[in-house]
């Protein structure tokens, strides 16, 4: 049966049905069903978050100071941006204030993360969709030292014995017969183009990357303590300043101060030695597998985030551009205010939820996620051994966000989208100059490739940025100022009998929003939306399918029994299915428990 | 076998010497906490035994587990990753998706049953019949079972697969219930926090690695070697604890010299973790160095225990010499014989955080 959506996709389930759970290199636990034709074209595309956790009931009541807390839990791998949106939320709800140095050191926490976060995903998680390190056995070391020379001429590692080392390692791993994470890899799939050279020297940056990630963030560890999930503060940031006085082994010293810097240019010669050309590289192999466009070309959404002064979110005062695309309209950008009950709703039509009035959307101030876990009638198998998903039913723990009735995309391609739309100029530079380099049109953005290779340019812009706040940063401490948290009105006896607020950032995923409501100084409801919900939602009451559902359409597939082309354009996005999927009921019903065993 | 690589196959082969491999054995022994006397044990080791499987599974988790442990510097992830260990199934991180990823799991329990070490992050839900975390089209608790069954021991890493962590706190709407309640009869080593520190995680498998044999456990389950103590009792502000040099509110004079947190909620105190020694991110800091309090984060229960900003009060000062069994039997003895040793020390905080409830605010009784 063929049917077209509203949003211009001819979806049809009378091919072979392919089934993806679970969805590997990904955060969180996700599902994805296709139908291939004969052709072995994608003509039908599911996609299900398959986890919940149930965070926003769990907040209700609590300290409006401790969300951060709750809500960073919602995700380890983009951590602190949740913490992050949450005092902000916080903040926008009571009125507070925060210092210069506060907003300078959660820019640099916040930039960082979206530098490791990206770094991570490529490497880590996207980059064996690309890259096949089986391959690599067969390569020549000399001849990868010079294509690693060629490529990037100022990265030191890139002598004939280096790779040769890289290389006797890995071929000992593999005749070792235990492969470990390779194990089972479609490593003779022909859907992998890269030449055995190029392969060696991804793999190496593979473990390159893994060696500098962990240096990324101690920027986290020295302003927040640790990291994964650092501490934060409704107010400001709880690291003090001290970099005159006696005492200040705790806080923010000289020594601290060099340490950041020093990691700040590590982050800058990973991304122009290694990352950027990295992509650009593997890349051009790649450059005639240009899909996975899905709805990035017609429907783009970013909140914008690093405000240039604190507590001001003006759309002109923010590094990171805000502004939505619809309807494939690039000539206008609009402007995104996401307190407006029209802009932003939730539709539950086709996941495991249930409103008082279906087909409806709801604001999230006003949200409502009460569970209800059903199956279409034509699914497969039984409640607890799926074998095939009904799309028509119920059929995903996340929800259907839309913008003004709009499936969006969000992300680093969505805010390069809306920031070359809107002639941001150092997006606009970056993307001209990557698509000169690489001899490739427009649109070619428009694509899983281009997708990750908006990443890449974002990991390098925020690692300008991060130098630009860190600077910014002692100046102002130059110029006296050491203050780093504001206390008024800590203290909730301070606060208003009720108060809502909404905090926004720019998630290394894309657009992420909490909305909360405080009563009597505790939380009354809490609700966040997320980029994965946006990228990887469901079918709406309307028809209109998700980003990630779009992104796969009329993909041409190898081997339609190997998932590599599905799981190169789903990682693009690089799913994050604890986020998109931690919504619970704002009334807060227990649901009925069960014993253990 | 003989074509097994071992970890010193692989050092030698990347041109390192024997000296130089020595070393780092010895090295290895120092980030323990071990004698030079082990450093020819760990050597052994190393140059003689393959690489032990091992299934790491998630359930309803945030991924900081795994997060954490590629943080590892000493040693570096990679390094267990490719030498160590084989991580066969890593949801994570394996290339394998789908039946492919099914597969690679089914074979090493088949291979090497009762061999390969079973990794949790995260933890399964009851509720709804388990589906609030499918894989495989399939409830987790069903999966963690099955891979459970044949395996040598079990690693519950973190908050949530020790304890049920945040998605566990009160309701608890899934029925989050920690692997310990699920899996009753095998070997659990219980990692808490949230996460861990990196090095207590490769600490924890490079010592059941060297010594073939699980760590010394407490009451609850935790290596003893890293979670035997307070972080209060070894951290570097306990001078200030003691000289009664308190932050008084954020960003203070007190808080730009470094002065003790306790007034600001720090629940070192109350907290069994190696924050203060091992520190974060290669001994970068730890919260308390960075100037927030201790959160409690490898305690059960700890988002259930009133805000992270009420200081722990009443709280009785035990030695630094006794350590988390110590003063667990002696608040079991408080409140009653035959409690388990943790059961007892969460009812104590109870106890006190009733009593901070009913304790003014500005009160100074530090």
């Amino acid at each position: 049966m063929v049917i077209q959506t509203p949003n211009g996709f001819n979806l049809d389930d009378s091919g072979q049905r392919i089934v993806v759970d679970p969805v590997t290199r990904i955060e969180g636990h996700m599902r994805c069903e296709v139908n291939v034709d004969d052709e072995g074209y994608i003509r039908n595309a599911v996609s299900t978050g398959t986890m919940w956790r149930g965070l926003e009931v769990i907040l209700k009541g609590r300290d409006p100071r401790d969300a951060w807390a709750f809500t960073e839990r919602i995700c380890g791998v983009c951590t602190g941006t949740h913490a992050l949106t949450s005092v902000r939320a916080v903040e926008d709800a009571l009125g507070i204030e925060i210092p210069d140095n506060a907003n300078s050191i959660r820019n640099i926490m916040q930039l960082n993360l979206e530098i490791h976060d990206h770094v991570v995903h490529f490497y880590h998680l996207h980059a064996l969709d690309w890259v096949n390190p089986v391959n690599a056995l067969r390569a020549d070391p000399k001849a990868t030292s010079e294509l690693q020379q060629a490529v990037s001429p100022s990265h030191p590692l890139s002598s004939p014995g280096y790779f040769r080392d890289v290389q006797n390692r890995l071929k000992q791993f593999v005749e070792s017969g235990q492969l470990g994470l390779f194990k089972n890899g479609y490593w003779d799939n022909p859907a992998y183009l890269l030449p055995p050279e190029a392969d060696l020297m991804a793999t190496t940056h593979y473990l390159e990357a893994l060696d500098l990630q962990k240096e990324i963030v101690k920027v986290h560890t020295i302003f927040g303590g640790k990291n994964p999930h650092p501490n934060w503060l409704v107010g400001g940031v709880p690291c003090p300043i001290n970099v005159h006085s006696t005492g200040a082994v705790g806080a923010i010293n000289m020594e601290r101060l060099n340490m950041v810097s020093s990691i700040i240019e590590k982050c800058d010669e990973f991304n122009r030695n290694v990352y950027l050309p990295d992509v650009i590289a593997i890349g051009g192999f790649y450059k005639n597998w240009l899909y996975g466009g899905g709805l990035s070309s017609q429907a783009c959404l970013a909140y914008g985030d690093i405000p240039e002064h604190p507590n001001d979110f003006s759309p002109e005062q923010l590094h990171l551009p805000r502004g939505a695309i619809i309807n494939g309209d690039l000539s206008t950008v609009h402007d995104v205010d996401v307190r407006d009950p029209e802009q932003v709703q939730e539709f539950v039509d086709h996941s495991w939820y249930e409103y008082d009035e279906a087909g409806k959307g709801l604001h999230p101030w006003d949200g409502d996620t009460s569970p209800k876990f059903e199956l279409g009638p034509n699914f497969k198998g039984t409640k607890t051994n799926i074998k095939q998903l009904d799309e028509a039913g119920k059929y995903s723990w996340i929800k259907a966000p839309r913008w003004r009735g709009n499936a969006m995309e969000v992300g680093p391609l969505a805010r390069y989208v809306v920031g070359y739309a809107k002639g941001h100029e150092e997006i606009t530079d970056q993307v001209n100059g990557l698509l000169r380099k690489m001899d490739l049109p427009v649109e070619a953005l428009f694509s899983t490739l281009g997708r990750t290779a908006a990443r890449a340019m974002e990991s390098e812009y925020c690692g300008r940025l991060q130098r630009y706040f860190f600077d910014k940063l002692v100046t102002n401490i130059k110029n006296g100022d050491e203050s780093t948290a504001n206390v008024a009105k800590w203290d909730p006896s301070t606060w208003p009998k009720e108060a809502k607020g909404v905090g926004m950032t720019e998630a290394p995923r894309g657009a992420l929003g909490h909305w909360v409501r405080i009563k009597e100084g505790r939380i009354e409801n809490y609700q966040c939306v997320v980029p994965t919900t946006w990228n990887g939602s469901p079918r709406d009451s309307k028809g209109n399918i998700g980003a990630f559902e779009a992104s796969l359409m009329n993909t041409k597939m190898e081997r339609p029994e190997e998932p590599v082309e599905i799981l190169r354009t789903l990682h693009s996005f690089d799913p994050c299915l604890a986020c998109s999927t931690h919504v619970m009921s704002p009334d807060g019903d227990e649901l009925t428990t069960v014993k253990v065993r | 076998m003989s074509n097994i690589e071992t970890f010193y196959d692989v050092m030698r082969a990347q041109g390192i010497t024997r000296r130089s491999f020595m070393k780092y054995c010895a090295l290895t022994a120092s980030a323990l906490g071990l004698g030079p006397a082990f450093v020819p044990k760990i050597a052994n080791a190393m140059e003689t035994k393959p690489r032990t499987p091992v299934i790491w599974v998630h359930g309803l988790e945030c991924t900081c587990c795994s997060e954490s442990f590629i943080r590892s510097a000493h040693p570096l992830a990679k390094d267990v990753v490719l030498s160590m260990i084989s991580l066969d199934y890593d949801d994570t991180l394996m290339a394998a998706a789908g039946h492919a990823a099914e597969a690679a799991m089914m074979d090493t329990i088949e291979r090497y049953k009762g061999n390969y070490i079973l990794a949790v992050e995260g933890n399964p839900p009851l509720n709804e019949d388990g589906m609030f975390c499918i894989s495989g089209g399939k409830p987790f608790v069903e999966k963690l079972k099955m891979a459970a069954k044949d395996a040598k021991a079990i690693i519950s890493w973190g908050a949530c697969a020790s304890y049920g962590c945040v998605q566990a706190a009160k309701p608890n709407p899934t029925q989050a219930t920690p692997v310990h309640k699920v899996i009753t009869d095998k070997p659990i080593i219980k990692v808490p926090g949230c996460p861990p520190i990196a090095e207590v995680m490769t600490g924890v498998i490079t010592y059941m690695l060297t010594f073939d044999r699980l760590p010394e456990l407490d009451r609850q389950g935790r290596p003893a070697m890293f979670y035997g103590q307070r972080i209060h009792d070894k951290c570097y502000r306990r001078p200030h604890f003691d000289a009664g040099q308190f932050v008084e509110e954020w960003d203070d004079e007190g808080a730009r010299k470094g002065y003790c947190l306790y007034k600001m909620g720090c629940k070192g105190p109350t907290t069994y973790n190696a924050c203060s020694t091992v520190r974060w991110n290669e001994g970068v800091s730890f919260p308390i160095q960075s100037g927030h309090g201790c959160i409690g984060c490898s305690e059960d229960g700890f988002w259930d225990q009133g805000t992270f900003y009420d200081r722990v009060t009443d709280l009785t000062q035990f030695g630094v010499e006794k350590n988390a069994d110590e003063i667990g039997l002696a608040a079991a003895g408080v409140v009653g014989a035959g409690v388990a040793a943790h059961a007892a020390i969460t009812a104590l905080k109870a106890a006190q955080n009733k009593a901070q409830r009913n304790t003014t605010k500005t009160s100074e009784d530090a």
